[in-house]
């Protein structure tokens, strides 16, 4: 396990260095620059501007710092928003998407999961196919339509719920329905087929046949062998909703991470462009790792070599 | 089991803790204090006056700080921390005399050192102001190649007195004391927190009728009355919070459900469903909409091709029709609001008191383009290439972009439209890289010179390569005379020129439009495409 572990930790490190390279040169690449403004500023303003960040220096040079402050964990100033640091940047804002991200991970998997073995269970009733359609919606409409309707209907035609911020457990309603949509409907899909697949198994005929009661043998004996799939899903899925949306986040006036991957881009803030890359990159291997932990935990027969 | 639980805690704990990190979040206040909720654009990138470049920026920044000079509510100077100011008879001196008794929001004394220190400090290289050369070009010592702020010419005699000495007469020079750039910082707390002082509360110290109490990145700013002004008497809110709302949409939701009181970000698609309502406002700012032709080009060379395309647009449809009356359509570049040096508005002495386009003759316009067509040697169009035009995706731009594909295909020409990236289409269009693109100017303060120069051969802002030496001769004019006529004849002059040469293609006037509560009383909104809550009151 150990050996496994350092094996990982080791690819992982490589994995991130790859991004953040691959990142480094698409980046540079882009037309535009940080200091662009409708209004030209001075060739001595836009030098000036360029030296105190060190854009003025050759790439490679750039690149040999920039991977040298960055093992030290110093991601820099953001260009656009003076006298800000990435890392607090990123340490303010994932906080806010990490709590409305975090309520509909948990929203997504205690509805997705329990619906998933309902529909299988009931396969082929008015039930499945209800729930089926409801999960084709879930997935196919995308989310900035589903903030619109729940804004228009609940926020202002109603009036019953809060269109802005984060600041009551009644504000955090609509934005967390817009984020789980999607992740339960999928949640719900995957458990559904993969539990037919297991109730057709020998053992579980063997289960019942052994006088087990139907719930013991669906919620314990069938479960733990479907849930798998849903498991392998729910490392990423994690990732991407904890470091939050920039459509649901924009819409509901969250002051979350997720508006921040796209205005670095927009704005060639080229340190929050890195920075927000590879904390991503960061959390998404460490969910991968936890996954892979998760796995053996559910089912003994795989060990981690 | 027992390892494979200790396992399965540890994996919990991974994902746990950052979602424990995150309890709490606040509730609102709303006891009997006095708020007004306003929405003037999203999180701002920085508040530090001299750093700032954007117009919600500046916007916040007037709440907070307060110049020498003040811009009133029919759009004057007045007199703000200085009590009174004179020019010398040369027009090269200015002094300011400041009020008695200034403090800072943190109690400490304000003086005219203070003005020179934050003056000096926005030509500090290391700071790396984007609006050095706009404020302070006029001043004696400022050099374009880099200043050093020790040798500008503004200095305090006094702990009252601040004495500016420029380069030439600068009759705008009293707008610029009231620019949001040239706003007084105080220098122990930048020195004490470097250029994280404008993040921070706790370390923002400003001299206006509002402090700073809050600031959640993202989500609002919160200002409160502040008791060391000198005016704190007239100000009758206790608080404005700024919500940072980026999405018009958004904005306008909170709007309705009166969870904001006033919003500059109205969705576009609303506005027809909004004419005729009282809380609707559209009001002029200094500013024109219009479109660059690429003068490196050969086809865009002649003047009569540049001119026809001009008279091929019907403004009044433009303006009204697709942008539904938020902008207004243009005869002139130099619009409505900019001041004459002579005296009186520069637009109503511009081309005899007539517009140069004559947009309610839009048949006799057309006719008069497929004139000029032929005798540039394209009759209906024929051998004139292709003509791509280039523009970002906001606002009405696409919109019109459609209609040039339909009303230079009147002259027979076809357009291609080409979207480009907002990041990309800036440096694109300032590198002359483009056949045909959309522009836009809004005035940093009111003298026509701000607008007109863009046009000057090397002006960092001609993006269509425009270069007429009788034209730039009467710039040369204007930045050199000490005669305020001659100095208006000159400008007066290079517009006649430009627009005879359709050097740029004026489109429509700027306006700013907004959604403003009934129970809000005494603000008001400048050319400058500010809000003024200050002296607000709400009444239930």
């Amino acid at each position: 396990m150990a050996k496994y572990l350092l094996k990982r930790v080791l690819l992982a490190l490589v994995t991130i260095w790859a991004v953040a390279t691959i990142t480094f040169v698409l980046m540079n690449m882009v037309p535009g620059g940080p200091f662009l403004s409708e209004k030209a500023i001075s060739p001595a303003a836009t030098a000036a501007l360029e030296a105190k960040y060190g854009l003025d220096k050759p790439f490679s040079e750039r690149y040999i710092t920039y991977l040298k402050d960055a093992c030290h964990g110093d991601f820099g100033l953001s260009l656009k928003q003076r006298g800000r640091t990435v890392t607090s940047i990123i340490t303010t804002k994932f906080p806010v998407s990490a709590r409305v991200g975090g309520v509909a991970v948990l929203v997504s998997l205690l509805l997705g999961v329990p619906l998933g073995v309902v529909a299988a269970y009931k396969r082929g009733t008015a039930v499945d196919s209800t729930l089926s359609v409801l999960a084709t919606l879930g997935i196919a409409v995308p989310s900035f339509v589903i903030c619109t309707v729940l804004m228009y209907f609940f926020g202002v035609k109603l009036g019953w719920l809060p269109t802005l911020g984060l600041t009551t457990p009644k504000h955090y309603i609509m934005p967390v329905f817009a984020l789980a949509a999607y992740p339960t409907s999928y949640i719900t899909r995957l458990m559904r087929s993969s539990m037919l697949d297991v109730l057709g198994q020998d053992y579980m005929r063997t289960a019942r046949a052994k006088g087990l009661s139907q719930k013991v043998s669906l919620f314990k004996h069938a479960l733990r062998n479907a849930i798998l799939p849903v498991i392998t899903y729910l490392g990423p899925m994690i990732a991407y909703t904890l470091v939050g949306s920039f459509i649901v986040e924009k819409i509901f006036t969250i002051p979350g991470l997720g508006g921040e991957f796209i205005k670095a881009i927009n704005g060639r803030d080229y340190t929050m462009i890195m920075g927000t890359t590879i904390f991503l990159a960061v959390f998404m291997v460490i969910m991968l790792l936890i996954v892979d932990i998760i796995y053996t935990i559910v089912d003994p027969r795989i060990k981690l070599k | 089991m027992k390892k494979r639980l200790l396992v399965l805690l540890v994996a919990v704990a991974m994902i746990a803790v950052p979602l424990a990190a995150c309890g709490g979040g606040g509730g609102d206040s709303s006891s009997a204090e006095k708020q007004l909720v306003v929405q003037v654009g999203p999180n701002p990138e920085t508040l530090d006056p001299a750093l700032n470049s954007a117009v919600d920026g500046a916007n916040t920044i007037l709440h907070l700080f307060e110049g020498l000079l003040v811009v009133d509510e029919n759009s004057q100077l007045a007199p703000g921390q200085a009590e009174s100011w004179e020019t010398s008879d040369d027009g090269l001196t200015w002094t300011f005399h400041l009020r008695d008794g200034l403090k800072w929001s943190d109690g400490s004394d304000l003086t005219a050192n203070d003005f020179v220190y934050s003056w000096k400090r926005i030509a500090d290289p290391e700071l790396a102001a984007p609006y050095l050369d706009t404020v302070l070009n006029p001043i004696k010592g400022y050099n374009p190649d880099g200043t050093n702020p020790d040798d500008l010419a503004i200095t305090a005699p006094d702990d009252k007195t601040v004495v500016v000495e420029l380069n030439a007469p600068c009759t705008y020079f009293g707008s610029l004391a009231a620019f949001a750039t040239m706003m007084p910082v105080q220098q122990a707390t930048i020195e004490a927190n470097g250029d994280a002082w404008a993040t921070s509360p706790d370390t923002y110290v400003s001299n206006g009728p509002f402090y700073m109490t809050e600031w959640e990145q993202g989500s609002h700013i919160t200002v409160s009355k502040n008791p060391n002004y000198w005016n704190a008497d007239a100000i009758k809110l206790d608080s404005i919070k700024f919500m940072l709302i980026e999405d018009p949409n958004a904005a306008y939701s909170a709007y309705q459900n009166g969870e904001v009181d006033f919003i500059k970000d109205v969705p576009t698609e609303e506005i027809p469903s909004l004419e005729g309502n009282d809380e609707f406002h559209v009001d002029p700012i200094i500013g024109t909409y219009y479109l660059n032709l690429n003068c490196n080009l050969d086809q865009f060379k002649d003047a009569k091709v540049r001119k026809a395309l001009s008279l091929a647009i019907d403004r009044n449809y433009v303006a009204n029709t697709i942008m539904q009356g938020t902008y207004t359509p243009a005869g002139n570049f130099i619009g409505p609001g900019w001041v004459d040096p002579a005296g009186g508005e520069f637009m109503d002495k511009a081309n005899g008191g007539k517009p140069y386009i004559d947009n309610d003759n839009f048949e006799a316009n057309l006719a008069e383009a497929k004139k000029l067509m032929e005798e540039a040697g394209y009759p209906n169009g024929e051998g004139f290439p292709e003509i791509v035009y280039s523009t970002n995706d906001s606002g009405y731009h696409k919109a019109v972009a459609e209609y040039l594909q339909q009303a230079w295909g009147e002259l027979g020409l076809s357009v291609k439209v080409d979207i480009v990236e907002w990041a990309s289409f800036t440096p694109m269009r300032r590198n002359g890289e483009y056949e045909t693109a959309r522009n836009g100017w809004v005035g940093d303060y009111d003298d026509p010179s701000n607008m007109i120069e863009l046009l000057y051969s090397t002006n960092g802002n001609n993006d269509g390569k425009y270069n007429n030496p009788e034209f730039d001769a009467q710039i040369d004019i204007s930045r050199s005379t000490l005669d305020l006529n001659e100095r208006s004849a000159a400008l007066h002059k290079a517009e006649d020129i430009l627009m005879e040469d359709a050097g740029c293609i004026p489109v429509a006037y700027y306006n700013d439009f907004y959604l403003q509560s009934s129970k809000i009383s005494g603000m008001w909104h400048s050319p400058y495409g500010y809000w003024y809550f200050m002296y607000a009151d709400i009444t239930e």
